[in-house]
C-alpha cells in the first residue's frame, strides 16, 4: 500500500514538472523579438516593460548578443528589430537604421581636482597605465587611480573603440560593474579617473571636457563632443506592424522621455 | 498508514533537496567544461590573462586573490573569534554570555550588502588616507571578511568548548593548574576538532562571500604584490561580469564557479572529515 503511494506521488510530481515545461513553449505567435548591443539592451528592456504595461496584448523580447550580432539577427530575420550601439558599415546599409538616441561617455574626476580638460590620447595614456602621475597632466605629484567597467559592458565597449583603438585597458584598473559605482568612487576618491554615461554624471563628479568640448545635450545632439555614439534600431524594410508600432512608441514624446529618463540624450 | 505516507512524503522533500544539489552541480559543470576543455586546463589556471570579449580566459590572478583575501581574513579572524569563544565559554559570567552569544550570533544575520556599505564608507577611505593606495584593497576585504567570520567560528567554536566534559577541566584544576593553563593545556586540545571545523567553516564562507568583496576590493585584474593593491575574487568575477556576458564569456563565468565550487567543496569535505573524527 505504501509504495502505492510513493508512485502517486511521483506520478503526481512528474504531472507538475511536465506543466511547468509545456507553459513555456506555449507563447503567442506573434511576439516581438529585439536582439542586439548590450549597450541598448537596459534601455531596450525598460521601454519594452512600459510598453508593454500600455499595451497589454503585446509581447515584447528583447536579448543581448552585441551590435554584430544583432544586425545580423536582423537580416536573417531572426529578430523584427536590431539594435546596434555603433553605426552600420557600409555592407549593412541595405537594412534601415533608425536613431533612438545618443550615448555620450562622459569623463569624470573629482570635483576638487583642478584639471578641466583632457585629450583621447591622454586618456589612453592613462587606461593603458602608461600616464601614472595627476602631475604629468599638470596636477597634484598624486598617482592616478582610474576606474573602468566589466568586460562586456557596452559602456567599456564604447570607450574601447572610440578612446582605446587598438590599445588595451590595463590590469591595474579599478574595475565596478555600473556607472553609478563608477561615480561613486570617483566622488569620494580625490585622485581618480572614471567613464560614465553622460545622462549618470551628477555634482558628486566633474566632466572634463575631451578636445576642448564640454559634454553637454547640445554637443552630443550636434555630435560635436567627440565620445558620442549613436543608439540604433535596424530594420529590414518593411517592417512588421508589432514592430513599428514598437519603433512609434520609442520615437514618440513618452518614449523619448523614458530615454532621456535612464540617462540618454534624445532625439526630439 | 497514515505514518508511511508523512514518511513518503518527507522522504521525497529530501531527497528533492537532494536533488537540486546535484542539478546544479551538474548545470555548472556542463555549461563551464566545454571552455576549460577549449583553452585547456592549464591555460585556464595558470595563466592570469583574463579578457574573455578577446579570447583571453587567465584566471590565476583570481585564485590567487581569493586564496590571499580568505588568508587574510584567517589571519585576523582566527584569533579573534577564538578569543571571543573562549571568553564566553569560560571567563564571561553566565548572565553575560546569554546576552553575548546571540549578540555574536546577531551579527551572521546582517546581509553582506550592510558589511560592504560599511566598508566603503568608512574603512576604504580610511586606508586610502592614512595607508595609501586607492582604499579599495586586498587589505580592506581581509578586514570585512574577518568580521564576517567572526560570529561563525565563535559560535561553533564554543559549542565544541563548552562540549569537552567538565571533568577534564576539573581534573586540570586539581592538579594545581591555573585556569588559563587548564584552557590551554587542557580545555583547547581537546575542543580541537570542534575548533578547527569552526575555522574551516569560516573559512568557505570568506571563499564563498561576494557582495562585500565587490564592494571593496576593487576588482582589479592584477595579481596583487602588497596588501595595498586592489584584487578581484573568483567570487566577484562571476557576479561583475554575469550581466552582460553571452557566448564563450558565458561559459568562461561558469567556469569560474566550478574552480570555485571545487574549492567549497574541498573546504566541506575537510570540515567533515574532521568532525567525525571527534
Amino acid at each position: 500500500m505504501g509504495r502505492c503511494q510513493a508512485i502517486f506521488l511521483l506520478i503526481f510530481l512528474f504531472c507538475f514538472i511536465a506543466l511547468g515545461c509545456t507553459s513555456k513553449s506555449s507563447s503567442r505567435s506573434h511576439s516581438l523579438t529585439i536582439a542586439g548591443s548590450t549597450s541598448v539592451q537596459p534601455f531596450a528592456e525598460k521601454l519594452a516593460e512600459i510598453y508593454i504595461e500600455l499595451n497589454p496584448r503585446e509581447v515584447v523580447n528583447v536579448q543581448g548578443g552585441g551590435s554584430t550580432a544583432g544586425i545580423k539577427a536582423c537580416r536573417e530575420k531572426a529578430a523584427q528589430i536590431g539594435t546596434s550601439s555603433r553605426d552600420l558599415h557600409p555592407e549593412e546599409k541595405d537594412l534601415k537604421k533608425i536613431i533612438i538616441a545618443w550615448d555620450g561617455i562622459a569623463i569624470i574626476v573629482h570635483p576638487q581636482n583642478p584639471i578641466k580638460e583632457i585629450t583621447p590620447k591622454q586618456l589612453q595614456g592613462i587606461f593603458s597605465g602608461k600616464i601614472r602621475f595627476w602631475s604629468e597632466l599638470g596636477g597634484a605629484k598624486k598617482p592616478i587611480f582610474f576606474v573602468t567597467r566589466e568586460e562586456g559592458s557596452g559602456t567599456r565597449d564604447a570607450f574601447e573603440s572610440l578612446v582605446m583603438k587598438k590599445m588595451e585597458i590595463s590590469n591595474e584598473a579599478l574595475v565596478e560593474d555600473s556607472n553609478g559605482a563608477v561615480r561613486e568612487i570617483v566622488g569620494h576618491n580625490p585622485f581618480s579617473i572614471g567613464y560614465i554615461s553622460f545622462g549618470i554624471v551628477n555634482h558628486q563628479v566633474k566632466a572634463l571636457s575631451v578636445n576642448s568640448t564640454p559634454p553637454s545635450l547640445t554637443t552630443i545632439k550636434k555630435r560635436e563632443y567627440q565620445l558620442t555614439r549613436p543608439f540604433l534600431f535596424v530594420i529590414n524594410e518593411p517592417a512588421t506592424p508589432q514592430a513599428d508600432r514598437f519603433i512609434q512608441f520609442v520615437l514618440s514624446k513618452e518614449g523619448q522621455h523614458i530615454l532621456e529618463k535612464e540617462g540618454l540624450v534624445g532625439i526630439l | 498508514m497514515k505514518e508511511k505516507i508523512i514518511e513518503k512524503i518527507l522522504m521525497i522533500l529530501a531527497c528533492s533537496a537532494i536533488g537540486i544539489l546535484a542539478l546544479i552541480t551538474i548545470y555548472i559543470f556542463k555549461e563551464g567544461l566545454p571552455i576549460i576543455i577549449k583553452v585547456g586546463i592549464n591555460d585556464f589556471l595558470f595563466n592570469s590573462k583574463w579578457a574573455p570579449t578577446k579570447g583571453h580566459f587567465g584566471i590565476l590572478s583570481m585564485i590567487i586573490s581569493s586564496l590571499a583575501v580568505t588568508f587574510g581574513a584567517m589571519i585576523l579572524g582566527i584569533p579573534l573569534s577564538l578569543a571571543c569563544s573562549i571568553t564566553l565559554a569560560e571567563f564571561a559570567p553566565p548572565r553575560l554570555m546569554l546576552i553575548l552569544k546571540p549578540t555574536i550570533e546577531l551579527l551572521a544575520g546582517i546581509p553582506s550588502v550592510v558589511y560592504g556599505f560599511l566598508g566603503v564608507l568608512l574603512l576604504v577611505p580610511f586606508i586610502r588616507d592614512y595607508l595609501g593606495g586607492p582604499g579599495l584593497s586586498l587589505l580592506a576585504a581581509s578586514i570585512i571578511l574577518a568580521i564576517m567570520i567572526l560570529p561563525t567560528i565563535t559560535s561553533i567554536s564554543i559549542d565544541a568548548l563548552q562540549a569537552v566534559p567538565l571533568l577534564y577541566k576539573e581534573g586540570a584544576l586539581a592538579m594545581g593548574a591555573t585556569h588559563w593553563q587548564a584552557i590551554r593545556l587542557v580545555l583547547l586540545p581537546a575542543a580541537r576538532s570542534g575548533v578547527v571545523t569552526a575555522i574551516i567553516l569560516g573559512m568557505a564562507r570568506a571563499i564563498g562571500e561576494t557582495m562585500a568583496v565587490i564592494m571593496v576590493a576593487g576588482n582589479a585584474l592584477k595579481i596583487p604584490t602588497s596588501l595595498l593593491n586592489p584584487v578581484r575574487t573568483l567570487t566577484s568575477n562571476i557576479a561583475l561580469e554575469m550581466s552582460y556576458s553571452a557566448g564563450d564569456h558565458r561559459t568562461a563565468l561558469f567556469a569560474t564557479g566550478i574552480i570555485l565550487f571545487i574549492f567549497i567543496m574541498a573546504l566541506n569535505v575537510l570540515a567533515n572529515s574532521l568532525m567525525r573524527k571527534k
